[in-house]
C-alpha cells in the first residue's frame, strides 16, 4: 500500500515536471506578450521531432539535442512575433481585440505547423529508446530517462526563474509585464522585449518537447493535448504567475497520476473538469492577483 | 441610372432574396446530385456561422462551443434515430442543444474575454473525451449507426433551418434586443445601468444560437450514416464558424453568409485538389485573413466600392 502511494506520487512528480516546464513558457507568452498561444503544443512537437530525427539519424544524445532544438525553436518564436503579432498589436484598437485576434492567429499557426510536420515526418506515432533501464527507490522502480527528465525540467525551470529575477533582460521583461507603455518610456525596447518573450516561451516548449521525446511516444498531432494541459496549469497557477505555473504543473501531474491509477481512461476528462471548475470558482488561480 | 442606390434599395434586396429562394427551392428538380450534396454542406456552414454571429457578433464573447452544440444535435439523432420520426428528432436535438447552452451560459457568461473562450473550448474537449470514455468502458461500443434519409430531404430540411436562422438573426438585429446586445458588446456595465437585463439576454441569445446549431447537427447526422464522438464533437467545427464570420465580416448580416459560402466552396475545392495540403493552406488563409482583413470581405468590398464610386456613397 505504502509502495503504491509512493509509486503514484513519484509518477505524478515525474509527469508534473514536464507540465511545469511547458506551462512556464505559455505563462510568459500570455503574461507578458499577451498572446494566448494555442500553438504552444506545436513548439513542443517541433522540439520532440527534431530530437527524434537527430537521435534516429545520427545517434546524437537527446541531452545534447537541447542545445539544438531550444535555440532553433526560439528563433521560430522570435521571428513569428516580429512578423505577425507585432503587426496585429499595432493594428488592433484595444488590448482585448489583440488578445482575441492573436489567439485566432495562433490557431492558424497550429494548423500550419501540424500539417507541415505531417508532410515532413508523416502522421504515425514515433518513439525511440534512450536510457530506458529501471532505477529502484525503496521498492518502487522508475525508468532512468524519466528521472533525468525531471532533473532537467527542474534545472531549466530554475535557470529560467533566475534569468527573470537576476538579469537586465529579465528586469525589462518584468517591467513590460507590469506596464508596457511605462516600460517603453523608461527606455525598454518594448517590441524587441515582447518578441524575445515570445521566443523564450517557445524555447521552454522546445526544451519540454526534447525531454518528452525521451520517455513518451510522439506524433505530429500531439500538440493540442499539451497546449490544453499547459493552459489548465497556468489557470491553476494564476495567469501570468511563473512560480504559480511551476506549482500548478506539479499539482496537475499528481492529480493526473492519481486519476490514472483509479480509472485510466478518465485522466483527460479529469483535467478538463478541474479546469472548468477552477475557471468557475477562482479564475485568478492559486497564486493569481 | 444610379446603380449604388438601386442595389441598396429595400425593394431590390427583397426581390433578389425572393428569386434566390425560389431558385434554391426548385433546384433539386433539375440540378445534379453532387451540387445538392455540396449545397447542403454549404447550408450547414451558413447555419453554424450565422447562428454563431447571432450571439458572438454583437456581444464580442468569442464562443468556441459550436462543436459541442452541433455534437449534441448529432447525438440526439444517433440515439433516437430509430425511435422517432425525423422532424421530432430535429426538434429534440435543437432543444437539447439549447438546454446545454442554457446550463453552460448560466455557469459561464460571467467569465470575460479569454476565460470564456477557454471554457467553451474546454467544454467541447470535455464532452468528446467523456463520451468516448463512456462508450469504451460502459457501453463497450464506440460509434453508432444513424438511419439515413434521401439527399433531397436533407437538403430541404437544411434550407428550412437556414431560412429560419437568417430570419431570427434579422429580427433580433432589428429589434430592441439587438440594440441591447450591441450595447453589451460596447460596454457591459453601461448596458446594465441603462436597464438591460444583461445576464438573461446573454443566456437567451446564447441558447437561441445553440438551438440552430443543434438542429443542423441532427440533420447532418442522417447524412453521415455512422458517427462516433470524434466525428460528432470535431473541434474544427468550433473554429470554422468563427473563421468564416471573420472572413466574411461581422458588420452586416450577409457578411457571415458570404464568408461561409465562399469558404466552404474553397474548402471543397482544396480538399479535392490538394488533399494533403488542405489544412496547411487553410491555416495560411486563416492567418492572412486575420492579419489583412480586419472587417472581412464585406468590409474590403465596401472600402473598394467607396474608392471606385467616390466619397459620395461612403458611409457617414
Amino acid at each position: 500500500m505504502i509502495v503504491t502511494i509512493f509509486d503514484i506520487l513519484i509518477a505524478g512528480l515525474l509527469m508534473g515536471g514536464i507540465y511545469a516546464l511547458i506551462a512556464v513558457g505559455l505563462s510568459l507568452q500570455y503574461g507578458v506578450a499577451r498572446v494566448l498561444n494555442i500553438a504552444h503544443g506545436e513548439f513542443i512537437m517541433i522540439g520532440a521531432f527534431i530530437t527524434w530525427a537527430l537521435y534516429s539519424a545520427f545517434k546524437i544524445s537527446p541531452l545534447l539535442c537541447v542545445t539544438i532544438s531550444g535555440p532553433l525553436v526560439f528563433v521560430i518564436g522570435f521571428v513569428l512575433y516580429r512578423a505577425l503579432f507585432a503587426r496585429l498589436r499595432t493594428t488592433s484598437p484595444s488590448p482585448a481585440v489583440f488578445e482575441g485576434k492573436s489567439m485566432l492567429a495562433c490557431f492558424g499557426i497550429l494548423f500550419i505547423a501540424q500539417n507541415l510536420a505531417i508532410l515532413i515526418w508523416g502522421a504515425d506515432i514515433k518513439g525511440y529508446s534512450y536510457l530506458a533501464f529501471p532505477i529502484e527507490f525503496w521498492g518502487a522502480k522508475f525508468p532512468a530517462n524519466r528521472l533525468i527528465t525531471l532533473g532537467f525540467a527542474v534545472a531549466f525551470g530554475s535557470a529560467f526563474y533566475l534569468f527573470l529575477a537576476r538579469t537586465r533582460m529579465g528586469k525589462a521583461i518584468r517591467a513590460a509585464a507590469q506596464d508596457p507603455a511605462a516600460a517603453g518610456l523608461m527606455g525598454v525596447n518594448i517590441s524587441r522585449v515582447l518578441a524575445f518573450c515570445f521566443g523564450l516561451g517557445a524555447l521552454m516548449a522546445g526544451l519540454g518537447g526534447t525531454l518528452l521525446s525521451m520517455s513518451y511516444q510522439i506524433q505530429a498531432t500531439m500538440g493540442l493535448e499539451y497546449t490544453m494541459i499547459a493552459l489548465i496549469v497556468i489557470v491553476l497557477g494564476g495567469l501570468g504567475s511563473i512560480p504559480g505555473s511551476f506549482i500548478g504543473g506539479f499539482l496537475l501531474g499528481l492529480v493526473g497520476s492519481i486519476v490514472t491509477y483509479v480509472q485510466p481512461g478518465l485522466s483527460l476528462v479529469a483535467y478538463y473538469v478541474i479546469f472548468m471548475l477552477l475557471l468557475l470558482a477562482k479564475p485568478t488561480g492559486i497564486l493569481g492577483r | 441610372m444610379d446603380i449604388p442606390k438601386l442595389i441598396s434599395s429595400k425593394r431590390f434586396v427583397l426581390g433578389f432574396l425572393f428569386i434566390l429562394l425560389v431558385v434554391l427551392t426548385t433546384l433539386p428538380l433539375y440540378a445534379a446530385r453532387y451540387s445538392i450534396v455540396l449545397l447542403t454542406t454549404i447550408f450547414m456552414y451558413v447555419v453554424l456561422t450565422v447562428s454563431w454571429t447571432m450571439f458572438s457578433g454583437p456581444t464580442g464573447y468569442v464562443s468556441l462551443a459550436p462543436a459541442a452544440f452541433f455534437g449534441a444535435g448529432v447525438y440526439a439523432s444517433a440515439l433516437l434515430g430509430f425511435v422517432f420520426p425525423l422532424p421530432v428528432i430535429i426538434v429534440v436535438g435543437a432543444l437539447s442543444s439549447a438546454c446545454l447552452a442554457l446550463l453552460v451560459g448560466a455557469l459561464t457568461l460571467r467569465l470575460r474575454g479569454i476565460y470564456f473562450v477557454m471554457f467553451t473550448f474546454g467544454l467541447v474537449e470535455l464532452l468528446l473525451h467523456f463520451i468516448l470514455w463512456w462508450e469504451v468502458t460502459i457501453t463497450g461500443t464506440t460509434g453508432r449507426v444513424v438511419p439515413t434519409v434521401g439527399n433531397t430531404t436533407v437538403y430541404y430540411l437544411m434550407l428550412t433551418i437556414l431560412v429560419m436562422v437568417i430570419l431570427t438573426t434579422y429580427l433580433i438585429k432589428h429589434s430592441r434586443f439587438g440594440l441591447a446586445l450591441q450595447s453589451i458588446g460596447e460596454c457591459e456595465e453601461a448596458a446594465a445601468h441603462t436597464g438591460v437585463n444583461v445576464t438573461a439576454l446573454k443566456i437567451m441569445t446564447f441558447a437561441a444560437s445553440a438551438f440552430f446549431m443543434g438542429a443542423a447537427g441532427a440533420v447532418m447526422a442522417t447524412r453521415w450514416t455512422y458517427i462516433d464522438p470524434r466525428i460528432a464533437f470535431n473541434p474544427i467545427l468550433s473554429f470554422l464558424p468563427v473563421l468564416m464570420a471573420i472572413f466574411g465580416g461581422m458588420g452586416q448580416l450577409f457578411g457571415p453568409v458570404i464568408g461561409a459560402v465562399i469558404f466552404t466552396t474553397l474548402e471543397e475545392f482544396l480538399i479535392t485538389r490538394f488533399p494533403y495540403y488542405y489544412m496547411l493552406i487553410f491555416g495560411i488563409i486563416m492567418v492572412v485573413a486575420i492579419l489583412y482583413l480586419p472587417d472581412g470581405l464585406v468590409g474590403l468590398t465596401q472600402k473598394l466600392w467607396n474608392r471606385i464610386s467616390g466619397a459620395k456613397y461612403a458611409d457617414p
